[in-house]
């Protein structure tokens, strides 16, 4: 009989070029590489320099997302970049993608935005696939049921001249979520709860797979938010087995196979799945329905506590570091605490269903003075979806900011930042030191607490404005 | 590529646990198109004010620290973004060696792309050196060994584990693109299997 499989072994093996030996890493062909401005440069220099051409520019995909102004251009066309590197940055890619043959997605395609948000929107993600990109959140694609992970711009360089990768293989780690998530809690909740139970290092040297009834109950938003996150525990990557609801979300997207191919696609995918067998390296198990509304209060993604609880102690000299970075006192519940900036983005939080959490939210309410909100669609379709939607009107109502598609305040390069020492809860994914400007001082959280943190103008649990599981 | 046999210098220790990129080298500094001169802006929110001005409590703006070729650092160096702006940028300060008792993935691959040497050691054995701010050791990766002079006969050595294949690549100075394109054949097949499927 054959050796029961994991999905992570058998896109391993069905990617292999050159398997592993003790001498040398296996050679690993990936099927879609995603690229933008910030980490190829130098990949695309290093091509340059040995004369080497991009072996498939039919497989690799690229957009401008991490340096590009969210503020509209002025009368003369100009998009106001921060600064002229940003700007020369962006035109470096430009230039990359002409002379490579590589497809750009730009600012007049349509449809440009954050990678991690426009590649499964395309339908360019696909199940089973390996997909890389110089950039640690390619994890979410692994939403699909694909290999994703992020590399390095040398190894950017690797895969444009070769479509290749040198990879150790990883162990296999399972998180088994049952039951339901309680009303008012998301994906995102779980993922920062997952991180907070494994640790920032938790899943180093792993690779997991989320299954269990309530990550089948997810859609494929959902998904993406919770895989997005998986690096955030230090795995290599983070992975759901394909589905219907894999199948639904992929039908009829452009880059997506078409007609008979299509199905013949699809129970293609539906087999990817672990064996019934398989064994993992670890098991972990998670109950959802104890999965409250969750907020971190650290400098690190795993610091987290459900938005009720008390902030506790510790005895490591890096969480006090933590804590007096955010200037908060442990043994105190977070709730009430002053709030300066919302930010609603990101590739994790920055997809139309996060735009509806977040608008039912605002609906006929206002932000409250002492905040700054900003509301950052992930990509050009979000963007047109929420206005068709009459979204953005909800937002500007309310007083918030209604930007164009980008990575925004969730890396603050563009300009978008938060000031130092003032708060921000952020939908996105790193409460780092520094991460939305230097000396800011960042929550993470769900689009739902963040807009309801919006209204109040302090830290507030989103349960209290009524949030109904189907808005969750 | 950076070739790496042999080295002895001065440790330099960053207790803190969980050093992120983000600290490595914030964002802002990454609307550059090159890895030239990034190690201006390592930590560089540590060792500067909001002004710019140099903050003289950072040992990283110690004179020691630009001749500390080895960097100790807590658990889990180098966690978060994939940026290779990072070691970049401490190769460029002057960094040649990293030591923690455990090293995020992505860093640790692009440290052996860019020929900063990455060593994971055993909690005990990354203890000892992360009480030996300053003193001088000599990292060989020919033998694969960390000796540490003692004042008498307590001299330490501690062998470290480290890919067979990273460890070719750093001693010989061989390039992995190098590697990749003679994998052409191979590469060639896969992709004639991979069509004939779609
Ligand atoms: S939104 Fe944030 S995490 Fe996502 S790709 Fe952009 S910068 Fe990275």
């Amino acid at each position: 009989m054959p050796q029961p499989k994991t999905l992570y072994d058998r896109l391993w093996d069905a990617h292999l070029v050159r398997a592993e030996s003790g001498d040398t890493p296996a050679v690993m062909y990936i099927d879609l590489h995603l690229v933008h401005e910030v980490t190829s440069p130098q990949g695309f220099d290093m091509l340059r320099k040995r004369k080497l051409a991009v072996r498939r520019p039919d497989r690799t995909v690229a957009t401008m997302d991490h340096s590009t102004p969210t503020l509209p251009a002025d009368e003369n066309g100009r998009l106001p970049y921060a600064t002229d590197q940003a700007e020369k940055q962006v035109e470096y890619l430009r230039e990359n993608c002409a002379e490579f043959g590589i497809k750009l997605h730009d600012f007049d395609s349509g449809n440009r935005g954050i990678v991690h948000v426009i590649g499964p929107e395309l339908g360019a993600t696909q199940p089973g696939m390996t997909i890389v990109c110089g950039d640690s959140h390619t994890s979410t694609h692994g939403a699909f049921g694909a290999l994703a992970f992020g590399i390095g711009s040398t190894e950017v360089a690797y895969v444009l001249a070769t479509q290749c990768v040198l990879q150790r293989k990883a162990k296999n780690m399972r998180i088994t979520v049952n039951g339901e998530l309680p009303k008012g809690s998301s994906a995102k909740d779980l993922a920062l709860h997952i991180i907070n139970r494994l640790g920032v290092n938790g899943g180093t040297g792993h690779v997991i797979e989320y299954s269990g009834s309530a990550i089948r109950a997810l859609d494929m938003e959902s998904r993406m938010t919770l895989c997005n996150m998986a690096i955030e525990a230090g795995t290599r990557a983070g992975m759901v087995a394909p589905d219907n609801i894999t199948i639904e979300y992929l039908r009829g997207r452009e880059m997506a196979p078409k007609g008979d191919d299509f199905e013949a696609k699809a129970r293609q995918w539906l087999a990817l799945v672990s064996d019934e067998s398989a064994v993992f390296d670890q098991e972990i198990e998670i109950d959802a329905s104890n999965v409250l509304p969750t907020i971190t209060y650290g400098t690190n993604p795993g610091m987290s506590i459900p938005i009720q609880g008390i902030v506790p102690e510790s005895m490591s000299a890096t969480a006090k570091r933590a804590l007096d970075y955010m200037a908060i006192d442990v043994g105190k519940s977070l709730s009430g605490r002053r709030v300066d900036v919302v930010f609603i983005g990101s590739c994790t939080n920055g997809r139309i269903s996060d735009l509806r959490v977040a608008a039912e939210i605002l609906r006929n309410r206002r932000v409250a003075d002492n905040v700054r909100m900003l509301v950052v669609p992930g990509s050009e379709a979000v963007r047109k979806q929420a206005e068709t939607e009459g979204l953005h009107e909800i937002f500007l109502k309310a007083g918030a900011e209604w930007r164009l598609p980008g990575c925004s305040m969730c890396i603050a390069m563009n300009g978008d930042i938060v000031a130092p020492g003032k708060t921000a809860v952020s939908t996105s994914n790193r409460n780092f030191e520094g991460r939305q400007g230097a000396g800011a001082r960042t929550m993470l959280a769900s689009p739902a607490t963040a807009a309801a943190c919006a209204v109040a103008g302090v830290v507030t649990d989103p349960r209290s404005f009524g949030v109904s599981r189907e808005v969750a | 590529m950076n070739v790496f046999t042999r080295l002895n210098g001065e440790i330099m220790v960053l207790a803190q646990q969980n050093i992120d990129t983000d600290q490595i080298i914030p964002a802002r500094f990454l609307t550059t198109t090159s890895f030239e001169g990034l190690g201006d802006h390592l930590f560089a929110d540590w060792r500067r004010d909001a002004s710019g001005q140099e903050k003289p409590e950072c040992v990283l703006n110690q004179p020691r620290a630009r001749h500390s070729p080895i960097l100790v650092a807590g658990r889990n160096f180098g966690c978060g973004s994939s940026r290779e702006h990072a070691p970049h940028a401490l190769l460029d300060f002057g960094f040649r060696v990293v030591i923690s008792s455990e090293i995020a993935d992505i860093f640790s691959n692009n440290c052996q792309n860019v020929g900063l040497l990455p060593i994971v050691l055993p909690e005990d054995q990354h203890r000892h050196l992360m009480g030996l701010d300053g003193q001088e050791i000599t990292v060989d990766l020919v033998t694969r060994s960390i000796f540490v002079c003692g004042s008498h006969d307590n001299d330490v050595r501690f062998e470290f584990e480290i890919d067979g294949f990273a460890r070719r690549c750093l001693l010989q100075g061989m390039d992995r693109l190098d590697f990749l394109l003679a994998e052409e054949k191979a590469i060639k097949a896969h992709e004639c299997v991979l069509e004939a499927r779609t």
